[in-house]
């Protein structure tokens, strides 16, 4: 009960971290704004305030910035979330969001409007459906498969997803290479310079009809990890509660693929990083995901824009960062790793 | 409440696994079940629990036939305790046992306090509540044994199914674990178990039920079922059993070792 109370505490402390480094971003950039100029801005939105910044200052902060903050903190949180989720429903410590093929189809889809000079919004809509359509084959064929359901579905996934990197690399083999192959590669690597709020309504409603379920049934997760034997004894409906979050985590991850590109890691990294820090009880777990994959996601979204004159794409750092973590994270014992 | 099964089979494939197996066990007994490795005492088991669902025949749980009911009317009859419980993820102790009581509560919420104070009551009836915030993965087979029982218990169902219960345990753990289910059964728990020892299931059980090539050989009480013919019957061992205590305690010895003792000590009397 104490470790209870201390978590709480933990996953409150997150949620302030966040807030305070989104406020801290605003500041970021090529284009200079003071914190007073931020805060002003902010609250001219909420009580009338006469306006002594430039209007290019409030261009830069709420066309620009602003959606992509946002979307950073949204993939992020997504990613990391149904990583998390998926390591429970497939009792599987090294599962992550694109276990069930959900990023191949999204690149597939992308690659493929890309070849026919589709608008950016295009491109993001038909990398969300090849990613949902891709999970459903991966469910059904799974179906077919004989013996332990969670191997079916993950031999499945497997499989489908290797077929769609083939189909995405025919793709690239017959896009022109001056505009359309540079294109589809900047897209594979992960990217969110195109950020707008279009995509923030986008990709907010299936995100949040995912991520809302998932966090109602995070107790009945804990109890999935116990092996469908033990807990179906215990009274759980093993597979309903995995294929509602296999719908769910479908969504988030398809919503924020399609606006990101593939950017691997936080979904694996990230919970693993939660579980250090508040253990493995979906309960205090979920949240805390939620909160460090968006904090994560935010700082390597700063670094990729400030960094250097040029983006660096987020697939790119997210890997230079998360792999070397992820040994060290591993490296360390405690009383519930 | 009562388990009774009546000409329960069971096909893998082509593979018939139980053959028109019937038995009862009385609310408030202990029944062991014997067997040599793979006679299908697992598959057994998890017919009853609900868990195997193509099986022929009936099983009734307190004379309601469990044909149809679904996952959490099952575990609100009867519990399960594994063998063994391979971790994906490390849990405290206390959250491990509080699982448990997940029939309880709805889908989308979690135990509250009236579960934590039956998590609490079943470690302390254990012996184990000094074991509450530790890592399940960190603490020794016995006690990973008795937080498994922990987390049956706080289900709150009538009937524990208990696979090879000592089957990973030390002696003074397989004694103490058996003691503990004892005490359990006499408070009214019908409890089933499977067990490779036919001295410790003589000295606890109420009635054996003893399965051979996926039949039963026999079923009763143990001084009627327990004899050497069917010990090499199950097992294809001869033994010499010997009854101690005005026949409470009956103890095996391999035939070939108990007729060198007699031989050695016979040498030793000349």
């Amino acid at each position: 009960m104490e470790r209870d109370r201390r978590n709480t505490f933990i996953v409150a402390g997150l949620g302030i971290l966040l807030l305070v480094i989104v406020v801290l971003s605003f500041g970021l950039g090529r284009y200079p704004v003071s914190a007073g100029e931020v805060l002003g801005i902010a609250l001219s939105k909420i009580f009338p305030l006469e306006q002594f910044w430039a209007d290019r200052t409030e261009t830069v902060l709420l066309n620009i910035r602003f959606p992509r903050i946002i979307l950073a903190c949204l993939v992020g949180a997504c990613l990391s979330a149904t990583g998390a989720a998926y390591q429970g429903v497939f009792q599987n410590p090294m599962a992550a969001p694109d276990i069930l093929g959900a990023s191949a189809g999204a690149a597939f889809g992308a690659a493929l409007a890309i070849l026919n000079r589709c608008s950016s919004f295009t491109i993001t809509l038909s990398a969300f459906i090849f990613s949902l359509l891709t999970v459903f084959l991966v469910y059904y064929f799974s179906k077919k498969i004989k013996g332990k359901s969670i191997l079916g579905l993950i031999l499945s996934g497997i499989v489908v997803g290797s077929l769609f990197s083939a189909a995405t690399s025919l793709v690239k083999l017959v896009a022109d290479p001056t505009d359309q192959l540079p294109a589809i590669i900047y897209w594979l690597m992960g990217s969110l310079a195109g950020a707008g709020s279009r995509e923030i309504k986008f990709a907010l409603i299936p995100m949040t009809l995912g991520l809302l379920p998932l966090l109602l049934l995070r107790w009945r997760m804990n109890v999935l990890t116990m092996g469908d034997d033990e807990s179906r004894a215990m009274g759980i409906n093993v597979n309903r509660i995995r294929l509602t979050v296999i719908i769910c985590s479908t969504l988030t991850t398809a919503a924020s693929v399609a606006v990101s590109g593939m950017i691997g890691w936080v979904g694996l990294v990230i919970p693993h990083v939660a579980r250090k820090i508040v253990g493995n009880n979906y309960h205090h777990l979920l949240p805390a995901s939620v909160l460090s994959g968006a904090i994560f996601m935010l700082l390597v979204d700063n670094v990729s824009r400030n960094l250097l004159t040029a983006e660096i794409p987020l697939g790119i750092l997210t890997a230079f960062i998360g792999a070397p973590f992820f040994i060290y994270l591993m490296t360390r014992r405690g009383e519930y790793s | 409440m009562s388990i009774t099964v009546n000409d329960l089979s069971f096909n893998f494939g082509q593979n018939r696994v139980l053959k028109e197996i019937s038995f009862t066990a009385r609310g408030g007994e202990l029944l062991s079940v014997l067997g040599p490795n793979g006679v299908g005492k697992t598959t057994l088991f998890r017919c009853i629990l609900g868990l195997l669902r193509g099986y022929r025949g009936q099983i009734c749980l307190g004379g309601t036939d469990i044909k149809g009911l679904g996952a959490a009317e099952m575990a609100r009859l009867i519990a399960y305790v594994p063998q063994f419980h391979y971790p994906s993820f490390n849990y405290s102790v206390f959250d491990m046992v509080l699982m448990g009581t997940s029939v309880h509560v709805s889908a989308f919420s979690r135990p509250g306090r009236e579960q934590a104070k039956l998590v609490d009551a079943a470690l302390e009836r254990l012996g184990i509540s000094q074991l509450k915030e530790r890592g399940f993965t960190r603490i020794s087979s016995g006690e990973q044994q008795l937080v498994l029982l922990a987390r049956a218990l706080v289900q709150e169902s009538p009937i524990l199914v208990m696979d090879e219960p000592t089957s990973n345990l030390d002696y003074g753990n397989q004694v103490r674990v058996l003691t503990e289910v004892k005490s359990l059964v006499s408070e009214g728990y019908t409890i089933i178990q499977s067990t490779h020892s036919p001295d410790l299931a003589f000295m606890f059980s109420d009635r054996v039920l003893a399965l051979k090539d996926g039949a039963v050989l026999g079923c009763g009480p143990p001084e009627e079922v327990f004899s050497e013919e069917l010990i090499y019957a199950l097992y294809g061992m001869r033994v010499k059993m010997e009854s101690l205590y005005y026949d409470r305690v009956r103890v095996c010895i391999p035939k070939h070792i108990a007729d060198k003792a007699a031989a050695a000590s016979l040498v030793s009397n000349l």
